[in-house]
């Protein structure tokens, strides 16, 4: 079945910069920079990857950074339990909006 | 990908693999293996006999004899198995400054291994002990169901004999392959969080550890094509070749016998039938170690040993 998500289009990500080549070479020399080893490990940071690539849905990036996660050394405990993080905080983002509700039904209410 | 990829990569690179100077000795005693694991290149496992008989064992601690190397590496299958296992690391262990013992850590434990790590132990022989990973789960996912439980007991014992343990001189080093169709964790901090994580919940130690990526042969391939991972697999390593690991490749510095005596540049070679000078050379009929300059074989598994940080 035809899909708009396709793995294999993962590996042309690079082709982003065909026809703007100036912009792409900026970005992805930012990507690889915010990757790199620093206070974070490359570990840790393929970890926090992995859990915002489960908050705005993105397939190509659960797929690269499920991958890169088991390569880094982490394990799917691991990755489980950050994946609880990403629902914990899209969980508790709509939940803590539940102040604003109470706030505008007592406004309306007697 | 069909085997002249990785030539073709050599070529590409304006490289060539060939044998250095010979200074390790690595004996594949056999397929027999009290487990079966999933990533094993060999396919080593309970149902297998192929095993190293009597006067193999001799001619290679005659080779041993004749020629001088840095190391002598026993593997397997299991090599606590063997029956002439102690007549080999007690011949050896005077012929070399360091002799390596391949364990599976659960095999230890059987009664064909009696009292192996003693004698491992007064012959001050270094062991090299496989777990992939600091949990059960994914040690059983690779190697079988409890074996982490005794894999854990084991590293325990030999902590009781000084393997492992700083200051003692007996060197305890643990191998890690992947769990899957991924590339190793890096070494260094792969390292780190072993000896943290191992002290931490299990109060045991250990030397070095090394990641090694899985070759795509045996088991392991089979694996792979049955899982529809091995074209992803095989492109991952290819597209990770690293040109400056050639110096350093096993296959360079290294002979490998086979159970029945003949040898190979490399365990993986052996594993997929290419012969050392592309010949079947039996231990005993060898009577100088390979020519530096002389062509190693190569098929796609090789590409398991260029990628990233490389298999030395």
């Amino acid at each position: 079945m035809e899909t708009y998500y396709d793995p294999a289009d993962l590996a042309a990500f690079g082709d982003i910069g065909k026809d703007a080549p100036h912009l792409a070479a900026k970005f992805f020399d930012y990507y690889g920079a915010v990757f790199a080893e620093g206070a974070l490990s490359e570990r840790e940071k393929a970890l926090i990857a992995l859990a915002v690539a489960h908050a705005v849905q993105c397939p190509y990036c659960i797929d690269a950074y499920t991958t890169a996660c088991l390569e880094k050394g982490s394990n799917l405990e691991e990755m489980t339990e950050a994946l609880h993080v990403t629902n914990a905080i899209r969980g508790g983002a709509s939940l803590v909006h539940g102040v604003q509700m109470r706030k505008i039904a007592e406004k309306l209410s007697l | 990908m069909n085997p002249s990829r990785f030539s073709d990569t050599l070529r590409r690179h304006g490289l060539e693999l060939t044998r250095g100077a010979t200074s390790t000795l690595q004996i594949n005693i056999g397929r027999t293996c009290d487990l079966a694991c999933r990533h094993c290149h060999l396919e080593a496992g309970p149902d297998r006999v192929e095993a190293m008989g009597h006067e193999t064992v001799e001619a290679v601690i005659a080779c041993a004899g004749r020629f001088s190397f840095a190391a002598i590496d026993i593997t397997g299958g299991a090599p606590e198995l063997l029956p002439r296992l102690p007549r080999l690391v007690s011949g050896l262990a005077v012929l070399t400054p360091k002799l390596i013992v391949r364990t599976n850590l659960a095999a230890l434990t059987r009664p064909e291994s009696g009292a192996l790590p003693e004698l491992c132990r007064d012959h001050g022989v270094a062991l090299t002990a496989s777990l992939p990973a600091a949990n059960a789960a994914q040690t059983e996912a690779q190697r079988g169901g409890g074996v982490w439980e005794t894999s854990i007991a084991m590293i325990r014992r030999l902590n009781g004999l000084g393997y492992g343990v700083a200051g003692s001189g007996l060197e305890l080093d643990l191998v890690s392959n992947p769990t899957g169709a991924f590339l190793p964790a890096p070494q260094g901090e792969t390292e780190q969080r072993f000896h943290l994580e191992l002290e931490r919940r299990y109060a045991i130690s250990f030397n070095h550890l090394y990641t090694f990526a899985n070759a795509p042969l045996g088991r392991f391939r089979a694996w792979l094509e049955r899982s529809g991972n091995l074209d992803a697999y095989l492109s991952r390593l290819e597209g990770s070749f690293n040109p400056c690991t050639l110096p350093g490749l096993m296959c360079r510095s290294l002979i490998s016998v086979n159970w029945d005596g003949f040898i190979y540049d490399c365990d993986f070679n052996l594993a997929a039938g290419l012969h050392h000078g592309e010949q079947r050379i039996h231990i005993a009929q060898l009577s100088e170690l390979p020519a530096a300059g002389t062509p190693i074989p190569v098929g796609d598994h090789c590409f398991a040993c260029t990628a990233g940080s490389g298999f030395t």
